[in-house]
């Protein structure tokens, strides 16, 4: 993982576990013109750490975090000695946006220089979104199932979803799978400030994204990377593996409404999680914990409405944080980096918190677990994303003894 | 091509082809070839023109490209292109 909140999994796991935020002022580039001037950068990152200076002219940022969180991954995994069979690994990393950073300074430098100074000979796979994967499967050398799902705010869980599916239907062993994005630039901040999208919180950056409360004002957006490791259930534990969680169910369907708002009472959203628990075979009951969408946005009353359609009178039971409270939105990598941190609090019994839920919405009447993240254990945990364009995922996850 | 004075355009190229090409600045000499000697595929070599076309203000026409195979036909190229 690669988050606003940390450089590595511990890091951002130890943030969200202390409930710190990781907004602050843009940095990236001069915002001052824009009525959104926060957003949740990743701060450090040193790309030469995992691969030489020349592939940074090669690799938009999205892709550079995705390579060094295969990285990660595949050595959290214990994967990066024990390589799994190159035929049988594959890799399945999405983004919702993809390269618009390059896509932006490489017009500017058109405009300036002309085409033939102005764009480099690697502007294509630096910003095309299935180079993610791509340079995954270049570098770690896997030759299996090898595609990029794009469907904005749910993009990295249908990855994941996907990736479960391959391993079920025999297609691969081992799936590396997520999303990633990079988009904290003029044209991006502006373009979702435009559609009235984004927290105008300027003056307190930390308290901006505020999911679930009276004053929230949208979202804060976020960039970095989630990378799940999946891999089929015997042979993990035949190589004795290090086994964080069970994926056991994934739903995805759609709205078939609006652009940018969900369907009225959260329709899509309650028909997604049902069909996530339909294909794990459990009932709502065994729910303990649920990682929402919880964007800080109006959008947060009709996920937690839909949440209380589904479960009934088990929703009183349940527990539900937004993390997006400290990490902001990662857009399409914030399903795989939200589903890496259901897994996380399944293992060890820990379960984040949503930070500044100081004025509660009346209209968002669940258990937020606000502030403070809570010592419980749990069986199963959910997470939801629901992404532009009406389209949802979720995935479910199991504790494993 | 192997001139056993001080050649200043050698010397400059030899730095613009390591940043570009990520290869130790010892390892560029005159009789290396682009592709086989310092792995430049066809992607790094088009940026290696450029940078070269940016940095001696000159031109280097696509289908002379293919003319520059080692280090020394770039210093050639430039030599022959850049005074005249």
């Amino acid at each position: 993982m690669i988050t606003p909140l940390g450089l590595d999994t511990e890091q951002t796991w130890e943030a969200v576990i202390a409930g710190r935020s990781g907004v602050g002022p843009i940095t990236k580039f001069d915002a001052s013109d824009l009525p959104t001037r926060i957003a949740a950068e990743v701060r450090d990152f040193e790309p030469t750490k995992y691969f030489s200076k020349k592939y940074t002219r090669q690799m938009d940022t999205f892709i550079q975090y995705a390579v060094a969180a295969s990285y990660m991954a595949l050595e959290d995994a214990g994967l990066h000695e024990d390589r799994p069979p190159a035929e049988r690994t594959g890799v399945y990393v999405g983004s919702g946006l993809g390269g618009i950073t390059t896509i932006e300074a490489t017009h500017l430098a058109m405009r300036e220089k002309g085409w033939r100074h102005g764009i480099s000979p690697y502007f294509v796979p630096a910003l095309i979104i299935n180079l993610a994967g791509g340079q995954i499967s270049i570098f770690q050398g896997f030759k299996g199932p090898l595609m990029s799902h794009v469907s904005a705010c749910s993009t990295a869980a249908h990855s994941i979803g996907e990736a479960y599916l391959a391993i079920r239907y025999g297609r691969a062993d081992v799936m590396i799978a997520g999303g990633t994005e990079s988009t904290i630039t003029a044209l991006s901040v502006g373009g979702f400030a435009a559609a009235r999208a984004l927290s105008k919180n300027n003056e307190e950056p930390t308290k901006a994204s505020r999911p679930f409360t009276k004053s929230r004002d949208g979202f804060v957006m976020g960039e970095g990377c989630g990378l799940l490791v999946l891999e089929d259930m015997d042979r993990a534990k035949a190589r004795g593996a290090k086994i964080i969680a069970e994926i056991v169910g994934y739903g995805a369907n759609s709205d078939a409404h609006h652009v940018t708002a969900p369907s009225p009472n959260g329709e899509g959203a309650q028909a997604c999680i049902r069909l996530t628990l339909e294909d794990a075979g459990i009932s709502g009951d065994a729910i303990g914990y649920v990682n929402a969408h919880g964007t800080s946005t109006g959008a947060d009353t009709v996920e937690s409405q839909a949440i209380r359609q589904v479960f009934g009178a088990h929703a009183d039971k349940l527990q539900v944080s937004s993390t997006k409270s400290m990490h902001a939105h990662l857009l399409g990598a914030a399903g795989s980096v939200e589903g890496a941190l259901c897994c996380l609090a399944l293992s060890r019994g820990v379960l984040p918190p949503t930070i500044n839920l100081d004025d509660p919405d009346p209209s968002c009447d669940l258990d937020y677990i606000p502030h403070q993240a809570r010592r419980v254990e749990v069986e199963y945990a959910l997470s939801n994303s629901f992404g532009f364009g009406g389209t949802n995922a979720c995935l479910l996850f199991k504790r494993t003894p | 091509m192997s001139d056993a004075s001080p050649d200043p355009i050698l010397d400059k190229i030899k730095g613009i082809i390591a940043e570009q090409l990520d290869v130790p600045e010892t390892d560029v000499s005159p009789e290396k070839s682009f592709t086989d000697d310092l792995q430049a595929d066809s992607l790094a070599i088009v940026e290696l023109v450029l940078a070269l076309e940016e940095e001696f203000g000159i031109k280097i026409p696509d289908d002379k490209v293919d003319s520059i195979k080692t280090v020394g036909d770039a210093v050639q190229y430039i030599k022959r292109n850049n005074d005249g």
